[in-house]
């Protein structure tokens, strides 16, 4: 067993957190108020080659794993850049991964290059607003019309889309089939053609910079070499793109909680009421050492999930783990940062308050703490099913 | 071209120092280490020179013991050809001289067209190594530059130093060594690939044996290290707005003496 970072590893730690950090809290916090996609910040990452990060070498990325993913994604998040940091980057880690595994040659030379310099901006439609968590009722419609699949239908949460140029979308191309409910649907990563999709911006408590829609397909057209992997096994295909954005989700709320942490600690030395530093009392000390341990803890899980699945191992439960654990020590840890502040912890320019608004989105998305739950109780534990 | 650029590497500059137990030196547990940032502008400037002229060899040099290599890659990964990692104990109480002579053993080695370095490291601030390092070799100088322009057969460079209110434009035959100023250029991040490229680069380990030399005696040693006396406490003058302007304008006069 072994814990250390390889040399490697440790360099791309210290380079990205010098990079993000080159990005201040003030940025972050103007593309909060102004709505304003960060795209400096995702330039300044596409040049110094970090978007191809996960492509592998021969179509122009790095080739390498989620454990290097999930320690940039840390890093960002930990230098305050928070989820509006993190959101446009993961985005050119887990969508592409179905392509990477099970794309056609023709569709990995066509789009993988354009990934790894960000030509291409991406979003990830799977949810739906009538059927939620419960992806195997998914209702968007792909229809075979001689080479092509024309889709109709709707979906929701769809981030990114008022940028993206292209979609990895999963719908259903056969009927529900209750003895295998997850067959059927099929995955496919096209053209966002605005001629076909509408997008209506969703308002939201957090993460203002990177915005979250409902879009509208309108008979979309889809050439028949777009589909990735095989039809009617798009959502298999798509776990590829789930566990990691559960370990990488994870390790974002992880660094978002470092981030307000290490505030909170610093404002803890300085602030002086009742003639002692606050930090001098226990009330304020050991939540935050707490949350420094469980911070600890969670990463940790994270770690060890991506390390599972860069070494082609089963990595279900673990994913999942360390997307609940992740999301309820970066709440904590933003929670009691905040509270340290008092009232200025509620003040915008103190910073932490962004930095809780937007850690509260990962006990929701993208898998719910219930779901994950649900999940271990019956997959691992061996429980009935409860719903 | 082949160009050296000798680096040191220091403290993050958020680090809050602290005296050792050893108290003359500071504790070192806990502490990012980075290339000194006057530093970054040298590399970047051999690197642009190394593009323009669409050949040459960029070599980073630094002194220091095993935990240099750190800084040393990331001149690698910024896109520096290969590195040499002067260490060795007998350099562990090296003062700026010893420094500057260690340096130009191997830079008489390597025998580069040009020499770049920081102003100053941000750790001592002695800004020292640079000019004696030129004088050791018996180059020309130049320090706190702000431009270069090195000719197209590389036999001379024009630089633009910092002064105040302008620049002083002077033209050094070279070899020569220059030490860079803010403002030269602005650094650029190492890429992922530049990165991963690192990792298969050359960092030469070399000892003062190696290169001939037993290091003196240091001329200049570290007694003792203080800390800043801790500021007084600042006094709220009270009472009404005349009086206390009086009084303020009195304390400044009397017992500040600032007026
Ligand atoms: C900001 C943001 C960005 C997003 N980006 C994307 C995106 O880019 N692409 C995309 O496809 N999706 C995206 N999502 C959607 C996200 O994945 C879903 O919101 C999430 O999976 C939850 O689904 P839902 O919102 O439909 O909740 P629902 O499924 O309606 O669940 C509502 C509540 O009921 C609970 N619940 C449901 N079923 C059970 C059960 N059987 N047992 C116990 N509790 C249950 C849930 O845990 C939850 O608390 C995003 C969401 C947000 C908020
Ligand atoms: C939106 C908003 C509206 C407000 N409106 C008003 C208003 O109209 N009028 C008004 O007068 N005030 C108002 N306040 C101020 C509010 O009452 C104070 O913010 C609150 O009393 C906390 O004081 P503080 O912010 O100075 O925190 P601090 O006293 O600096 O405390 C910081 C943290 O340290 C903790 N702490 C401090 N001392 C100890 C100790 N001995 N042991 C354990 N923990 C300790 C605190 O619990 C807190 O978590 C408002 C605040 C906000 C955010």
């Amino acid at each position: 067993m072994d814990f250390a970072l390889t040399e490697q590893q440790e360099m791309i730690r210290k380079e990205v957190a010098t990079l993000a950090r080159s990005f201040s809290l003030d940025y972050w916090l103007e593309k909060d108020r102004k709505h304003e996609y960060p795209w400096d910040f995702v330039k300044a990452f596409a040049r110094a080659g970090w978007l191809g990060a996960i492509i592998p070498e021969a179509y122009g990325g790095s080739g390498l794993g989620v454990t290097e993913a999930a320690i940039l994604l840390h890093e960002i998040c930990a230098s305050g850049a928070g989820t509006s940091g993190a959101s446009p980057i993961h985005f050119y880690v887990f969508p592409p991964m179905p392509v990477i595994k099970h794309g056609s040659e023709r569709l990995k030379e066509k789009y993988l290059p354009k990934i790894a310099t960000g030509e291409i901006v991406m979003s990830f439609g799977v949810t739906e607003p009538n059927v939620g968590s419960d992806t195997s009722r998914i209702q968007t419609r792909a229809v075979r019309q001689g080479d092509r699949w024309v889709v109709n239908g709707r979906k929701v949460w769809n981030t990114n889309a008022r940028n993206a140029t292209h979609i990895l979308l999963l719908a259903r191309t056969d009927e529900r089939d209750p003895k295998k409910p997850l067959k059927n649907l099929t995955l496919f990563f096209t053209e966002f053609d605005r001629a076909k999709i509408t997008v209506q911006e969703i308002e939201k408590l957090g993460r203002a910079a990177v915005d979250s829609n409902e879009i509208f397909i309108d008979g979309l057209e889809i050439p028949e070499e777009n589909v990735v992997g095989e039809v009617g096994s798009g959502f298999y295909h798509i776990l590829d793109s789930l566990n990691p954005e559960r370990m990488l989700t994870g390790i974002e709320a992880v660094g978002i909680g470092r981030a307000a942490l290490g505030r909170a600690v610093e404002y803890a030395k300085q602030r002086v009421v009742f003639d002692r530093p606050i930090g001098q009392n226990q009330a304020i000390a050991h939540p935050l050492a707490m949350a420094w341990a469980k911070l600890e803890a969670a990463e940790a899980m994270c770690l060890k999930a991506a390390w599972l699945f860069d070494h082609g191992q089963p990595c279900g439960a673990e994913s999942n783990v360390a997307k609940l654990l992740g999301a309820e020590a970066g709440f904590e840890a933003c929670d009691v940062a905040l509270q340290t502040h008092g009232g200025y912890g509620y003040a915008k320019e103190f910073y932490v308050e962004r930095l809780w608004r937007e850690v509260r989105l990962y006990k929701i998305a993208p898998v719910s703490q219930q779901m994950v739950l649900n999940h271990l109780a019956e997959h691992v534990l061996g429980l009935p099913k409860s719903y | 071209m082949k160009i050296v650029v000798a680096i040191k590497q220091v403290p993050d500059t958020a680090t809050q120092v602290k005296i050792g137990g050893d108290p003359k030196a500071i504790d070192t547990a806990g502490i990012t280490w980075i290339v000194s940032p006057y530093d970054e502008f040298a590399i970047e400037e051999a690197l642009r020179l190394k593009e323009k002229r669409g050949q040459g060899e960029v070599i980073a040099v630094s002194l220091g013991p095993d935990r240099v290599k750190e800084a040393l890659r990331s001149a690698l990964a910024m896109g520096c050809d290969r590195a040499i990692h002067l260490n060795d104990p007998a350099w562990a109480n090296a003062d700026t001289l010893a420094t500057a002579q260690a340096l130009a053993a191997v830079i008489k080695q390597e025998q580069p067209a040009l020499v770049l370095c920081g102003r100053q490291a941000i750790d001592d601030d002695m800004g020292a190594v640079g000019a004696q390092l030129a004088e050791v070799l018996g180059w020309p100088c130049a320090s706190w530059i702000m431009e270069e322009a090195v000719d197209a057969d590389a036999k001379s460079v024009r630089v633009g130093r910092q002064v105040e209110g302008g620049l002083e434009v002077f033209d050094l035959p070279l070899p020569a060594v220059l030490s860079a100023q803010k403002g030269l250029n602005e650094p650029r991040y190492p890429t992922l690939k530049g990165i991963m490229g690192a990792k298969k680069k050359e960092i030469k380990d070399v000892k003062a044996g190696d290169l001939g030399l037993t290091p003196a005696a240091p001329q200049v040693a570290v007694k003792n290290l203080e800390a800043l006396p801790a500021r007084p406490p600042g006094r709220v003058i009270q009472g009404e707005i005349k009086d206390a302007v009086k009084e303020l304008v009195r304390a400044l006069r009397e017992d500040a003496k600032a007026i």
